[in-house]
């Protein structure tokens, strides 16, 4: 689990246009440029915004992110209830515990 | 001189970005407190307006988060997302190191702040500014709470900033407006989104209005996780407003649950008058 530098990397695209560009054309080469795991650089190439949600990622980094790669607005908060339906509770950061079963 | 006004609002970015996807007569209130504000703050003859704003991640990362922050530039570009997506075109928005300076080295005198020399705004700045400041000629001041991610400041710390702010600009030979951005209980950007605690709101803004420092800084962030969501931390910003306010009360102008907009899209301005 290495939340900080996945969310770094969100951050950075984010707020740049440059940065962003470079993941368009290369998602896989941007975030080999990060120390993620396997799932984590595979969640952030795709991308499978419902297993960055799951991974912790805080959603004032993934709204912005999703945005950029296209996801209208229903589509990004669906993709994040799928993410929570496939993968489990929420693992990491703020939101860690949410999906658990009460 | 001291500040003229002194208020609060929402800055959820679907107020701009998703207007129709709101109930209509709510949404039309909510334009009309913005409206009310707007037509007060002008009459207050600002000579600037201190925004201070719960930013999210435009400009801080975990890397280097200040607690407390204060903008030093003579302009500001924004907004930093997707103008198509927040419905707000990229412009710049002037501000004035001379004014910042002040004010930053009157609230150094009871605060530790970081300053900045660029900040990019993003729609905790610029969707109050579309609705209050639609010419974007009034010098802007920014200042920012961080909100997002703890460890963060506790709150009466931050109603001491606003106490600090206004020390600030006692000192200042200008007219110094403020504004505090913020949701209450809100869930935004998560599956959650949409879900807002209206009896938890209405209990926060009675503390507000009657500017009651005691019950306003008696929260736990684990309290306001659990029945206000992680937006519930930028209440810091309405608490710094009342601290700016100097024991003034407060009126409610608007107070609109809006699902689509992801809070209780609120307008509140302080009486000066009675402090």
């Amino acid at each position: 689990m290495s939340l900080y530098p996945l969310q770094k990397a969100i951050y950075e695209a984010n707020r740049s246009a440059a940065v962003m560009s470079k993941y368009r054309e290369n998602p896989a080469a941007f975030a080999a440029g990060y120390a993620l795991t396997g799932e984590e650089a595979d969640a952030l190439r795709k991308p499978d915004i419902g297993l960055l949600y799951v991974l912790g990622v805080n959603g004032q980094l993934l709204m912005y992110f999703a945005a950029a790669c296209g996801y209208e607005w229903n589509a990004y908060i669906g993709a994040m209830k799928q993410g929570l339906a496939a993968h489990g509770p929420v693992r990491a950061g703020l939101y860690a515990t949410v999906g658990e079963a009460r | 001189m001291s500040l003229v006004f002194v208020g609060v609002c929402s800055h959820g970015p679907g107020i701009t970005g998703r207007t129709e996807r709101a109930d209509p007569v709510r949404y039309s209130r909510l334009l009309a407190g913005y409206s009310r504000m707007r037509a007060a703050l002008e009459k207050s003859s600002p000579d600037v307006l201190i925004i201070v704003a719960a930013e999210h991640f435009a400009n801080f990362f975990m890397n280097n988060m200040p607690s407390f922050a204060i903008g030093l530039a003579e302009s500001y570009e924004g907004p930093i997302e997707d103008p198509d997506w927040l419905r707000i075109a990229r412009r710049q928005v002037p501000g004035s190191v001379a004014m910042s300076r002040k004010l930053i080295d009157g609230v150094m005198q009871h605060a530790d702040v970081s300053y900045c020399e660029e900040w990019q705004f993003d729609h905790g700045i610029m969707v109050p500014l579309h609705h209050l400041t639609p010419s974007y000629e009034l010098p802007v001041i920014p200042v920012n709470i961080n909100c997002q991610c703890p460890p963060m400041t506790p709150l009466h710390r931050a109603y001491a900033f606003g106490q600090a702010i206004r020390a600030a600009c006692e000192n200042m030979a200008e007219r110094v407006a403020l504004v505090a951005t913020g949701g209450i209980s809100h869930w935004p950007c998560t599956p959650d989104s949409g879900k807002i605690n209206e009896a938890w709101d209405r209990n926060f803004l009675d503390r507000w209005v009657r500017n009651d420092r005691a019950a306003l800084t008696d929260y736990s962030d684990e309290a306001i996780y659990r029945d206000a969501g992680q937006g519930g931390y930028e209440i810091r910003t309405f608490i710094a407003a009342a601290g700016a306010a100097n024991g003034a009360r407060g009126e409610i102008w608007c107070y609109e649950p809006i699902p689509p907009f992801a809070c209780g899209c609120t307008v509140g301005v302080m009486d000066l008058s009675t402090a």
